[in-house]
């Protein structure tokens, strides 16, 4: 190339965009005035302000990873039947906001005419939040993605109606890394087995003693394989937690048969009644089973089914546990209680029984 | 000619009632106009179809960024790219959304049109950590489409060991029960370490998140280093005329079964003559009462943020909580907010000095102790900070009249104000 290489530009670092300037004009204007909200019908909310305002929040579920297509799509019913406005919930759910009433029903037909799910609001199951999985992370196990929309297929009705006690947030996840969160139902990937290392590979792609630092077990040590530099793994200690598998690709921890699925329950956020929980493990050894993971999926329907018949208006899965007691849960999901559902990491003598506290 | 892969196992999560992103992917792949597009996209349902197949993963990391900066970017390279070469390269490109996640759609648009000159089309809002993710580009693009969009007013968030992109809940711009400006609270905290988000060197990530009540929607107090929630200290307020409806509305047992008897610390009690009685000393915001009653109760005036810092997921050493570092502090005056982020710098700082490599604030208070840390960073002990004092006697007390003439100290400046 004959002409000189042009000069890079130097990045603007201007940080988090100020969010007010996409804001819409009524909720800009009575900012940090508002009297109280009500739900009209599942997946709308009405905010009404100290002025007398009022805005109608239309809540939309989408398959979270948009092509553009979609995201036009959805920029033109917002242009066409709501107010040109709109915001992301942490959920990956898009809500519209009007400013008048009459729009809200013509919006909702627009949305469900195109597919979309209205819904997702107060004591419904809404969108699972999720990790990228087989599309695009380097570290998967499974595909959370493909996991979420076969399990949103099912789950379509509780996404539409107000049929929880209270509001039920899910998540997936492709690692024990566990990005999806905690949930009142997580479902993640959990390895049964140590990873298989390739010696080749170790010396040239892994920083040891840094792999060695992550295991939470100490169970890696270095190790000559072959005349190699390379590492061990001592497989009696070993969690199969995969915390060595980022650092250093050639400790390979995902297996197809054997990295299976497992659910927990009862995590919570909230600081509503009790503190904010984390969520507790209540099966494992489901199917790592693409393209639709039926076993996880019946699961988590037995879970919500019980839920629903069996909690107090209001009892998130963690209130309603700490109610019942987990010997009833088990009871009553029918899932089996095993020895792995007793904890043995540190602290963990806390989440043993030390009373008569026993229900018969 | 645009090469297509057979996908018979993700045709099976095609249509169905929930919108399928399969759908989507496949649409890029089939019908838009830029052959640049359909071929990525052809590529990327092949290697996926792959990865169904056989159940793993094939996209490796590697060492992307754009000029001037070291991280923003997840560099991933496909380990199968010579039978799906088209998406060889396909990276993403971590973008920070709006404070609050709005939009116009006309920016929605704006960026789908970059986005749309530089990239595979795919895009999320948002990732787990809070980002637009802009998922699929070569290296060369990724400089390209950063510029265009920095242009007009974006810029990357963070990746690997830094300060990572902020989250703030729908706030005050919607909710009645914010208890603080998040908005500005968020950009103000986030902003002031640019440096740390774009060149990563700290020891391993650093979050903020800021919920304006204590139902903390943006799960701060679980997923996040730093969280700052609005709360407040007065009494809440009580419309009684809005009690007597709800009561004759739901019944008296539902508001006995649902309000009053679910109040953690039984602070609420309903007169017989369908007044509410709070005891607002005993009330800890739980934030209960308030939802379930939302037009008849509210946050009181003197309101504020409460901080917590350490929270995380299982690895390393198991799942932590955020802990009290600051009960209550107003966010009023410039000096408040100037006095936030002196405390994330302190916390920052501190952090950068003091943790292992990959080790979390929270993890690095789990090892040096809470104490350390208050130290480190400039503040005193609070009974708030505990769930109740220590139950081992394993401790040297002898400098105890020392530390407790501070404490009278320190009640003796507060009472004098």
């Amino acid at each position: 190339m004959a002409e000189a290489k042009a000069t890079p530009r130097p990045p603007v670092e201007s940080g988090c965009p100020d969010g007010f300037q996409y804001m819409h004009p009524v909720m800009l204007k009575n900012y940090g005035n508002w009297a109280y909200h009500e739900d009209p019908q599942p997946g709308v909310l009405l905010h009404v302000a100290k002025s007398g305002d009022k805005i109608w929040t239309v809540r939309a579920g989408t398959q979270r990873i948009l092509d553009l297509f979609t995201l036009r799509k959805l920029c033109e019913i917002g242009d066409k039947y709501a107010d040109g406005f709109v915001r992301f919930t942490i959920r990956s759910n898009l809500e519209f906001m009007v400013a008048d009433e009459s729009k809200v029903q013509p919006l909702i037909d627009a949305i469900r005419k195109e597919g979309f799910i209205v819904g997702g609001t107060k004591n419904s199951v809404t969108m699972i939040s999720h990790t990228q999985g087989w599309l695009h992370c380097d570290i998967p196990g499974t595909d959370a993605s493909g996991v979420v929309k076969s399990m949103m297929d099912e789950l379509h009705d509780e996404f539409t109606n107000w049929n929880m006690p209270n509001r039920v947030h899910m998540t997936t996840s492709c690692c024990q890394i566990n990005c999806g969160g905690q949930g009142d139902i997580a479902i993640n990937i959990q390895h049964t087995k140590p990873p298989k290392i390739n010696h080749d590979l170790v010396a040239n792609v892994c920083e040891r003693p840094s792999v060695v630092a992550r295991c939470p077990v100490a169970a890696i040590r270095p190790a000559l394989v072959n005349g190699k530099p390379s590492l061990e793994v001592d497989e009696k200690k070993c969690i199969c937690c995969g915390a060595c598998y980022p650092p250093c690709p050639p400790m390979q921890i995902n297996d197809p048969e054997n990295s299976k699925l497992a659910i927990w329950v009862g995590g919570n956020h909230s600081n509503a009644r009790g503190k904010p929980t984390f969520q507790k493990l209540v099966a494992a050894g489901i199917p790592n089973n693409p393209p639709r993971w039926p076993e996880a999926t019946a699961i988590v329907k037995k879970i919500l089914k019980v839920y629903k018949e069996d909690a107090k208006d209001w009892e998130r899965m963690n209130d309603w546990i700490e109610r019942i007691g987990w010997p009833r849960f088990f009871e009553l999901t029918g899932l089996p209680f095993t020895k792995f559902h007793i904890d043995n990491w540190r602290g963990s003598r806390k989440s043993l029984n030390s009373s008569t506290h026993i229900r018969f | 000619m645009v090469k297509k892969y057979e996908t018979p196992m993700l045709d099976q999560l095609r249509g169905g009632k929930w919108p399928s992103f399969i759908d989507g992917i496949t649409r890029l792949a089939e019908e838009h106009p830029d052959e640049r597009i359909r071929a990525v996209n052809h590529s990327l349902l092949g290697q996926l179809e792959h990865s169904y197949e056989t159940r793993k993963g094939y996209w490796k990391g590697g060492t992307v960024s754009v000029y001037g900066y070291g991280g923003g970017i997840i560099p991933r390279f496909s380990e199968v790219g010579d039978a799906f070469p088209k998406s060889r390269e396909f990276h993403t490109l971590r973008v920070q959304p709006p404070a609050g996640n709005y939009y116009t759609t006309d920016i929605l648009r704006q960026l789908a049109d970059s986005w749309e000159k530089y990239g595979s089309g795919l895009v999320t809002f948002h990732g787990q950590t809070g980002n637009i993710m802009f998922i699929g580009t070569t290296t060369e693009n990724t400089q390209h489409f950063f510029d265009e969009i920095n242009e007009y007013g974006f810029d990357l968030g963070g990746a690997g060991p830094c300060v990572r992109t902020a989250m703030s809940c729908v706030g005050a711009a919607r909710c009645e029960q914010s208890c603080a400006n998040e908005h500005k609270i968020h950009r103000l905290l986030v902003n002031n370490f640019m440096d740390d988000m774009h060149r990563p060197a700290l020891p391993y990530k650093f979050k903020f998140k800021v919920s304006g009540c204590p139902n903390d929607c943006m799960n701060s107090i679980e997923r996040s280093d730093f969280a700052v929630i609005g709360t407040w200290r007065d009494d809440m307020k009580v419309d009684q005329a809005e009690i007597k409806k709800y009561v004759a509305k739901k019944g008296r047992q539902y508001i006995i079964d649902n309000v009053i008897s679910r109040c953690p610390t039984q602070a609420l009690s309903l007169t017989d003559g369908d007044e509410l009685q709070v005891d607002n000393r005993n009330c800890v915001r739980c934030m209960h009462c308030l939802n379930v009653m939302p037009k008849a109760l509210s946050p009181g005036d003197d309101k504020g943020v409460t901080l917590l810092i350490g929270g995380k997921r299982t690895l390393k050493i198991g799942d932590l909580m955020g802990t009290v570092i600051v009960p209550f502090m107003k966010m009023e005056s410039d000096e408040d907010y100037e006095r936030i982020v002196e405390i994330a710098e302190e916390t920052i700082d501190f952090f950068a000095e003091n943790a292992l490599e990959h080790e979390r604030t929270g993890e690095m208070i789990e090892r040096i102790g809470l104490v350390n840390f208050l130290e480190g960073i400039g503040i005193e002990v609070d009974p708030n900070m505990v769930n109740h004092p220590r139950e081992s006697s394993y401790v040297r007390t002898d400098m105890w009249d020392e530390e407790a003439e501070k404490w009278f100290e320190r009640k003796a400046e507060q009472a004098a104000g």
